[in-house]
């Protein structure tokens, strides 16, 4: 085996991660829980907040709201770290890595922490 | 008919004279079989002999001519005057390499980072392997496809010309050396991948790219560096993942 000189496989995979879910799982989500329930079109007593929170209340249901709302933040960081690189800021790489991911690192706490909670 | 003819704005950078790379206008004969590279040549014959450009085999294998056309990196052999003409033509050095005269650029940064990456057949066994008929490392086709494309890579430097991440960061890596490094990995009879890994890895490898893809769009031999990039992405942080969550494997 190798070693490299870098920890991006890291950012990279979850950057990955977050690309899919945000192409494939977050627009379902906008739709149902956005708009579909939100208008009425979705059965109102399958979508009751007590039925909801049931669901929400499972650990794996947790898990999954938790990479929901997560892995896409570390997408936003890791494509608007190298946005920036892209549109000419060169300095401070470093600092905008950290406020990126730190950005990313910060709402997964709160989602957990949110989660927990509920 | 009175001849046609075809005008030429060729960046000229003489050391020592210029203090910065000026631009100077020749009108010449147009010929539609006439390639950018026949003109300048052209140039050289008949109105200064001085012009400095590299060539070789005028047929798109070799790798020497590329230049900017009308802002794009072209080879010049392949670049026909009848796709611009009646315009004037605009012919600048490779972009994003130091000129060291017209339009000859400094290629010694792409010459160590193609080094680096190793870009040959490594094996433990190549001196202790039998020689002769029947010991040859066989490949099956299947095996050839894996490779085949970044193989075609002659080495032209287009792509870090057409590469904005080059051009803002010289110590990447770029498009050429990883698409080879890639090519050697993928080939069945290479045994080096772990010593050309930590190379393309690095923080100065795969990581830097931000997929622009200009690299594959101007590559004149179809070499998608942009895709043998990704796939190392894919592959080191698979390679990653493993090395943390199992530490004890060997791959």
């Amino acid at each position: 085996m190798y070693k490299i000189n870098t920890i991006e496989p890291l950012w990279w995979g979850l950057f990955g991660a977050g690309g899919f879910i945000a192409a494939f799982l977050l627009p379902v989500h906008m739709l149902v829980n956005g708009m579909l329930i939100p208008l009425g079109a979705a059965p109102q007593e399958a979508y009751s907040p007590q039925r909801l929170a049931a669901l929400v209340s499972h650990p794996v249901v947790k898990l999954y709201l938790l990479a929901l709302v997560s892995l896409p933040l570390f997408h936003w960081a890791h494509r608007f770290r190298y946005l920036l690189f892209d549109l000419g800021i060169h300095g401070g790489r470093t600092a905008i890595a950290f406020l990126c991911y730190g950005a990313a690192i910060v709402g997964t706490v709160v989602a957990a922490w949110t989660l927990v909670r509920v | 008919m009175a001849e046609r003819t075809i005008g030429l704005s060729v960046t000229r950078f003489r050391p020592g004279e210029d203090r910065q790379p000026v631009s100077q206008t020749f009108t010449i004969p147009y010929h539609d079989d006439w390639v950018v590279l026949d003109a300048l040549q052209y140039i050289k014959d008949r109105h200064d002999g001085s012009l400095s450009f590299r060539w070789s085999c005028h047929m798109g294998v070799c790798g020497s001519c590329g230049m900017m056309v009308n802002g794009v990196p072209k080879l010049t052999c392949a670049a026909f005057l009848r796709d611009y003409f009646p315009n004037e033509v605009r012919v600048e050095p490779l972009a994003n390499f130091p000129v060291i005269r017209d339009l000859v650029v400094d290629i010694d940064d792409f010459m160590h980072k193609l080094a680096e990456v190793k870009p040959y057949i490594i094996r433990d066994d190549l001196e202790t392997a039998p020689v002769g008929f029947g010991h040859e490392f066989r490949q099956a086709p299947e095996e050839v496809d894996d490779y085949r494309q970044f193989s075609m890579c002659i080495n032209c430097m287009l792509c870090y010309s057409a590469c904005p991440v080059y051009g803002m960061e010289p110590r990447f890596l770029g498009p050429a050396a990883i698409a080879l490094a890639h090519r050697y990995n993928m080939d069945s009879r290479d045994q080096g991948r772990n010593e050309r890994m930590p190379v393309i890895g690095s923080s100065e490898g795969i990581w830097e790219c931000t997929y622009i893809g200009e690299c594959s769009v101007v590559c004149p031999k179809n070499v998608d560096p942009a895709s043998a990039i990704q796939r190392t992405k894919l592959a080191t942080t698979n390679d990653w993942f493993r090395s943390i969550l199992m530490p004890w494997g060997k791959r």
